[in-house]
């Protein structure tokens, strides 16, 4: 069946709501219940695939299949507690759940109607148990936009995604809105990029959609190559469609009838969620031609890219997706003007994207009321390191990073103190103590000498060495950056060598003062963004932790034997 | 002066495929809409199908699509999820991501290369291990994480690094009996 229009597409909506009643808790007259089980990649890789069968074994020997109902959903966030399973409509959350616990939950929770005590989150501070999701501290100060079907639906079952008001939104723009009205919604929402760069979405989208060519392109960038965050393969296994339908609304509005997901071929999970989507999606009509019953038509193709973290740099990302090397060009032009084999293509990330059909459907006032002046809506933080609730959290913006890291991710574990946070990625910056109370936007991340990048967010402690991070952080620029620019390929290396002659102990004054320039050097000199912000994070340790370059050179004299070397230029002052 | 070994190095002597590899490639090949575009995906459809992609595999599609082989070594050479070197039996992925290194990573992998006595990259002797740095599998929450093949291990110590190994080395006896 092909939906044409948005009474169709409404038919099915009220035909599949009983799927998902239980979990709106919209149902109050069965007996049924829904098992929620995570199967993002965290829970998955602890076995949640294995329970989701031993769960369904169980039932059907007690002849219960058709009553409860086993569903498969998105990460939950809450990664750390991992594998997680929701019983609804009873609202019951159980963490780390074995193999062998699956037997405890059907006969005790489901057959008893007893709660299975042992599995439920005890609040680390309270040691008490705490029931539901809602009453969780790494919850209450979550707002989950993008991130809404999430754990809540299953991914691969397009009639969930209905029932929850999925394709909407299209429906809406294809057959009640113009291009410029669209356009306009998403430019009020105030939505900005959320791959990094910050650049407004409606304004992306208005720019390509001025362009005159015949052919134009929409692309979403799913390379997300910032090691240690992992929100845009989260959204893309948890609730795939949402972007898809984004992706055809974004086409529309620039008048593309072709679309690109450009993702890393080690993200198996999120690549078959994805395949599957595309599938169900023309089944019904919501992609290829005549959509809506409108003259529109768009479809959309995956292309691999192959373990280079340039390529998700948009001018790099094109040329990979032409397959050639991932090679940045000098930008303008931009992709927006020129782009996929010379057409105006629009790039844009998958958690922008995701923020779309909601920002169409709840409107742009709606968006706008969320966040900060300057950057509206809410961020999806990829919350790692030395923290005691690692996880996926989506916040509004202007909260601070005290919130986050302690409230949310419930602090440091083993007692140990806080002593930084890394946001923004390799080419971000370290955040200290005195930073905490920053509220999270764009612009005062970078005041204080970071960026939100995609957002992945590192704790450290204070067992940690920030000279090592640095070194960390430029080893894999290092091996990263293309080679295609001189500051990019030998600066980085230079960089990398000099921190690794300080960690070894090697190091003299003139070596430090040396990185320094060097630092400033590369960040101005290179051709893209990734060895432009390469040295951040050792212009922004030398800044903060000044006294461990120093500890590692503490006895050493200038090498000339004249006294104490004194530093050229004093770190912090010239930017 | 020049000896034959030297030659060797020179013209790396391959491993002959069976002729249905290249046909299977071929038709994949023949199957597209275009090549134009298509070189990164026909190389993950041959890497797919060879395990690795060796310069008998790589001329096979620079001929066949009619493009210089310095154009699709240029490609293969660029991207870290190309290989041109066959890998072991069981690939053993540390992840190297942040999250990972702050929870010491780097001690893990520093322990398989000792155990195994090979560098990242490298394959053992007896062709059963490869070890392979990774970037975020996505799993931080469980971090530091090692990979064997599909299998996941989380929150491993540096004291399991021996125990992973013998798991495998288990196996790989059990299918020599
Ligand atoms: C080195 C480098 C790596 C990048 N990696 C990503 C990435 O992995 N994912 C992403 O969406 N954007 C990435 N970007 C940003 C993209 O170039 C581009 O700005 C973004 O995809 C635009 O989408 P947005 O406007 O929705 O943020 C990267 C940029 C640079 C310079
Ligand atoms: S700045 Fe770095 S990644 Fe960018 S073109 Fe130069 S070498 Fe390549
Ligand atoms: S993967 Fe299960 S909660 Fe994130
Ligand atoms: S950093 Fe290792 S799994 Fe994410």
């Amino acid at each position: 069946m092909q939906i044409r229009s948005l009474e169709e597409l409404n038919k099915i909506k009220q035909k599949s709501a009983g799927k998902i009643a239980l979990r709106l808790h919209r149902d109050t007259t069965t007996t049924g219940k829904n098992i929620l089980v995570c199967g993002g990649t965290g829970c998955h890789a602890n076995e949640s695939d294995k329970i989701i069968k031993i769960l369904e074994a169980l039932l059907k020997s007690r002849g219960m299949a058709e009553q409860v109902k086993v569903i498969r959903t998105g990460c939950f966030g809450f990664c750390e507690q991992g594998p997680i399973i929701k019983i609804e409509p009873d609202n019951v959350f159980y963490v780390r759940v074995g193999l062998k616990d699956a037997k405890a939950i059907v006969e005790e929770h489901i057959v008893n109607g007893r709660w299975v005590e042992r599995l439920l989150y005890e609040d680390p501070q309270k040691k008490e148990k705490v029931n539901t999701q809602e009453e969780m501290t790494f919850y209450k100060k979550q707002l989950r936009v993008a991130l809404r079907n999430c754990g809540l639906i299953n991914p691969e079952d397009i009639y969930e995604y209905i029932a929850v008001g999925g394709y909407e939104a299209l429906g809406k723009a294809l057959t009640q809105m113009s291009r410029a009205e669209v356009i306009e919604i998403v430019k009020k929402s105030g939505l900005r990029g959320r791959g990094g760069g910050g650049f407004p979405t409606g304004l992306k989208w208005e720019i390509t959609s001025k362009q005159e060519d015949e052919e134009k392109f929409i692309i979403c960038n799913a390379d997300e190559g910032d090691p240690g965050a992992f929100m845009d393969r989260s959204i893309l296994e948890g609730d795939p469609h949402s972007v898809i339908e984004a992706m055809a609304i974004g086409a529309y509005a620039i008048g593309a009838d072709k679309g690109i997901v450009y993702i890393r071929a080690e993200y198996p999970l999120a690549i078959s969620r994805l395949t599957t989507a595309l599938r169900q999606a023309r089944e019904l009509g919501v992609l290829g031609k005549g959509i809506f019953g409108t003259s529109f038509n768009f479809d959309v193709r995956l292309k691999y890219g192959a373990g280079a973290f340039v390529c998700g740099e948009e001018t790099a990302l094109i040329n990979s997706c032409e397959g050639k090397r991932g090679e940045p060009n000098y930008k303008p032009p931009y992709p927006a003007e020129e782009g996929y084999w010379g057409h105006p293509t629009c790039v844009n990330n998958v958690e922008t994207f995701a923020n779309i059909p909601v920002i169409m459907t709840r409107g742009a006032e709606w968006f706008a009321s969320i966040g900060t002046e300057k950057s509206k809506g809410t961020k999806v933080f990829a919350l790692a390191g030395k923290i005691n609730n690692v996880g996926l959290v989506e916040v509004p913006m202007g909260i601070t990073f005290r919130e986050i890291i302690f409230d949310i991710g419930g602090g440091i574990p083993h007692g140990k103190k806080f002593k930084a946070v890394q946001t923004g990625g390799p080419s971000g910056g370290v955040i200290t103590e005195k930073g905490l109370d920053t509220p999270i936007d764009y612009d005062s991340l970078l005041e204080i000498g970071s960026m939100m990048g995609s957002g992945g967010m590192i704790v450290m402690d204070e067992d940690d060495n920030m000279v090592n991070i640095a070194k960390f952080y430029l080893e894999f620029t290092m091996d990263e950056a293309c080679g295609r620019c001189v500051p990019g390929r030998i600066g980085t290396k230079r960089l990398f060598e000099m921190l690794h002659k300080i960690t070894s102990g090697k190091a003299t004054m003139a070596d430090i003062d040396a990185l320094k320039q060097l630092a400033y050097m590369v960040k101005d000199s290179s051709l893209c963004g990734l060895c432009q912000t390469a040295p951040n994070p050792v212009i922004s340790t030398m800044k903060h932790f000044w006294h461990e370059y120093l500890a590692f050179v503490e006895d050493v004299d200038h090498p000339q034997g004249e006294g104490r070397y004194i530093p050229k230029n004093k770190i912090g002052l010239k930017s | 002066m020049t000896k034959p070994q030297e030659i060797d190095v020179m013209e790396p002597v391959e491993q002959e495929f069976p002729k249905e590899k290249y046909d299977e490639l071929e038709s994949f090949i023949n199957s597209l809409e275009t090549t134009k575009g298509a070189l990164i995906e026909i190389l993950h459809k041959a890497q797919h199908i060879f395990g690795y992609l060796p310069r008998d595999v790589q001329l096979f599609i620079a001929r066949k699509l009619g493009i210089p082989g310095a154009e699709v070594y240029g490609v293969v050479s660029f991207y870290s999820y190309f290989t041109t070197k066959p890998s072991g039996k069981h690939t053993i992925s540390v992840c190297m991501g942040t999250a990972c290194f702050v929870r010491g990573a780097d001690k893990i992998v520093e322990k398989f290369k000792e155990r195994l006595g090979i560098e990242s990259n490298e394959t053992t002797e007896d062709g059963l291990f490869t070890i392979k740095d990774v970037r975020c599998i996505g799993a931080c929450g469980l971090a530091p994480v090692v990979m064997v093949d599909d299998k996941v291990y989380g929150r491993v110590k540096v004291e399991d690094v021996d125990d992973i190994i013998n798991i495998y080395r288990r196996k790989g006896a059990e299918v020599c009996r």
